[in-house]
């Protein structure tokens, strides 16, 4: 295939994920649902006052790392169902190259990670959240989707592993422990053991990417956080091609 | 062209030499493929018949690429598969898979063709498919004989000059059925060559210009449907003939396979008439003598039969 090829088939792809209602509603409205379940009631409360942030802006960063990760995941799900299907047989009789099967996977990730940001951004706003200075929501979001590179490519790694039954359960669970250890849902705090556990996790990045815009931290990654999330996304992407080989045999 | 070697070399579609595959199973190994050898030409419609778990599916899984053979080499058109899958030379239809959700039929087709240098127009496949009528619909709304149809036209949108099918009719009523071959004949008259498995002796023998018989991983027979029946030559005696030795009665010249129904035998022959000269001053009490020609039916079974038998 030429370089502009593949772009009907990218098209069709990202086409297909915006149409796909079971992940809209799991990827993008649950964590919207849950955002406002926790985050209003608690609009009034000062509890988190030592920190410097407002309860609606806290949860708000925190379901960011938590949607962004089962958006950005989400391509495995469907992955695991095309295969139960025989659909990855047929893709391997046609000249569809590894390349533009992955540029297609992993732009769906992206776009259904975008969108999760887009929603839980306007209901951060629309509980008062404000963020000075505003340039902070475009560095926010760009360092969002660069903690995202990792957990793309385990989705796909997945996808190409776990049959489709397995799937849910998989990503459930994976999601749920990143997100509690990486600080989604509790503030991991001190220097211990457990807080460098939790600071050597993608996760951790990812939920500190929200922590921009809290007025102290304007890079709140440093070079532990590149490190961190460079590791990870290589480790990750190359689990991702060894699943892919395995899976089909192809390179 | 003026060199014979490349004339030659352009006039082999398929070239499968060695071809050997056995999975591992916790009874021990399955020989699902023994050592075949296909010599396949461009332009050729080939039937690959045989009965269930012949190792027909195991073939054109190593054929297209699927499944990696033990030993063997395959060529199509002079090169290694993943190449000529790779220039969109090859269409195929699996034995089993779906289609993916969240698309019509027209964009489905659609999105394939953009993977291929040279498509069919949708248009025309729809208008070769006779499925106009399902092009707006969801693919995940479709019956299992629509959905076939489908994968039926997903397989021509390459525009392939191998036309790979595994069992394509199954879930199509005789309508559908009809259409499809009618299409696969349309095609494949544009030069191309064609390999289908089917478990069908009437659609091997109408559609094919070639059978080529699989029975436990071997080929038995190959050839045209009538040199294949020829091949068991077969012919049958049935007699009236009370009280008869199946095991004497086997040991006549030119009877191959003995049966008895009540009083009747069913001599199966391979010469049916040395055999029906040695039975009359054998047997002179037997009557209402019939010969009759076997159908590439019984042809199919002889072949296979025999062998079902020992492995059961
Ligand atoms: N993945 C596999 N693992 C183990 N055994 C297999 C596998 N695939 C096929 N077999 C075995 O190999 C043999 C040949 O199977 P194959 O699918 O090639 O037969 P077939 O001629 O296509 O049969 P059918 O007409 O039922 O489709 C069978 O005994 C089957 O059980
Ligand atoms: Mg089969």
């Amino acid at each position: 295939m030429t370089t502009m090829t593949g772009a009907a088939y990218i098209k069709y792809e990202l086409l297909r994920t915006v149409r796909n209602k079971r992940a809209f509603i799991f990827s993008l409205i649950f964590p919207i649902v849950l955002y406002f379940l926790i985050a209003a009631p608690q609009r009034g409360n000062k509890f988190l006052d030592k920190y410097g942030i407002s309860a609606p802006q806290y949860f708000m960063v925190g379901l960011l790392g938590f949607g962004t990760m089962i958006a950005a995941m989400s391509s495995g799900a469907r992955i695991a169902a095309e295969r139960q299907a025989g659909w990855n047989r047929q893709l391997r009789i046609t000249p569809l190259t590894p390349r533009t099967y992955f540029r297609a996977k992993v732009l769906s990730s992206y776009l259904m990670a975008i969108v999760s940001i887009v929603l839980l951004y306007a209901s951060g706003l629309s509980l008062g959240v404000r963020l000075h200075p505003v340039d902070s929501w475009f560095k926010m979001t760009g360092l969002i989707l660069v903690a995202l590179v990792p957990f793309a490519a385990l989705g796909i790694a997945l996808g190409h592993l776990l049959t489709n039954d397995s799937m849910g359960p998989a990503m459930g669970g994976i999601t749920s422990i990143f997100a509690f250890l990486g600080g989604t849902w509790f503030p991991v705090t001190g220097g211990g053991f457990y807080a460098n556990l939790c600071k050597g996790l993608p996760s951790y990045w990812l939920t500190r990417a929200g922590h921009i815009g809290l007025g102290s931290t304007s890079d709140p990654w440093g070079s532990r956080g590149w490190l961190t999330i460079a590791v990870w996304g290589v480790v990750c992407v190359a689990f991702a091609r060894w699943a892919y080989k395995r899976d089909t045999g192809r390179v | 062209m003026t060199s014979t070697d490349i004339a030659e070399s352009t006039t082999t579609g398929v070239h499968v030499s060695g071809l050997t595959k056995s999975f591992k199973s916790p009874q021990g190994p399955v020989h699902a493929v023994r050592g075949i050898d296909l010599r396949i030409d461009v332009g050729e419609t080939v039937a690959l018949l045989g009965p269930n778990g012949a190792g027909k599916s195991t073939t054109i899984d190593m054929v297209l690429g699927l499944t990696k053979p033990d030993a063997g080499r395959i060529e199509l058109f002079g090169r290694a598969p993943a190449d000529a899958i790779a220039a969109g030379s090859v269409g195929g239809m699996l034995q089993v898979g779906g289609v993916i959700p969240d698309l019509n039929v027209r964009e489905l087709l659609d999105m394939m063709a953009s993977l291929y240098p040279n498509p069919l127009g949708v248009t025309e496949v729809v208008e070769l498919c006779r499925i106009d009528d399902l092009v707006g619909r969801k693919t995940t709304k479709l019956s299992g004989g629509q959905t076939q149809r489908l994968r039926f036209a997903i397989a021509l949108i390459a525009n392939p000059d191998l036309l790979i099918l595994d069992e394509p009719t199954v879930a199509m009523d005789v309508e559908a059925r009809r259409q499809f071959w009618t299409t696969m004949r349309q095609f494949a008259t544009r030069g191309k060559t064609v390999i289908f498995a089917t478990h069908y002796l009437e659609e091997a023998d109408e559609y094919a210009d070639r059978i080529i018989l699989m029975a436990r991983g071997s080929v038995v027979a190959d050839g045209p449907a009538t040199e294949i029946k020829a091949h068991v030559g077969l012919r049958t005696i049935r007699a009236t003939l009370p009280g008869a030795d199946v095991a004497a009665l086997a040991t006549l010249p030119g009877v191959t396979n003995v049966d008895t129904r009540g009083e009747a035998v069913i001599l199966n022959c391979s010469d049916s008439d040395t055999a029906l000269r040695a039975l009359l001053p054998a047997y002179p009490t037997a009557r209402d003598i019939e010969v009759t020609g076997a159908g590439l039916e019984e042809a199919f079974l002889q072949l296979t039969g025999d062998e079902t038998e020992e492995a059961a």
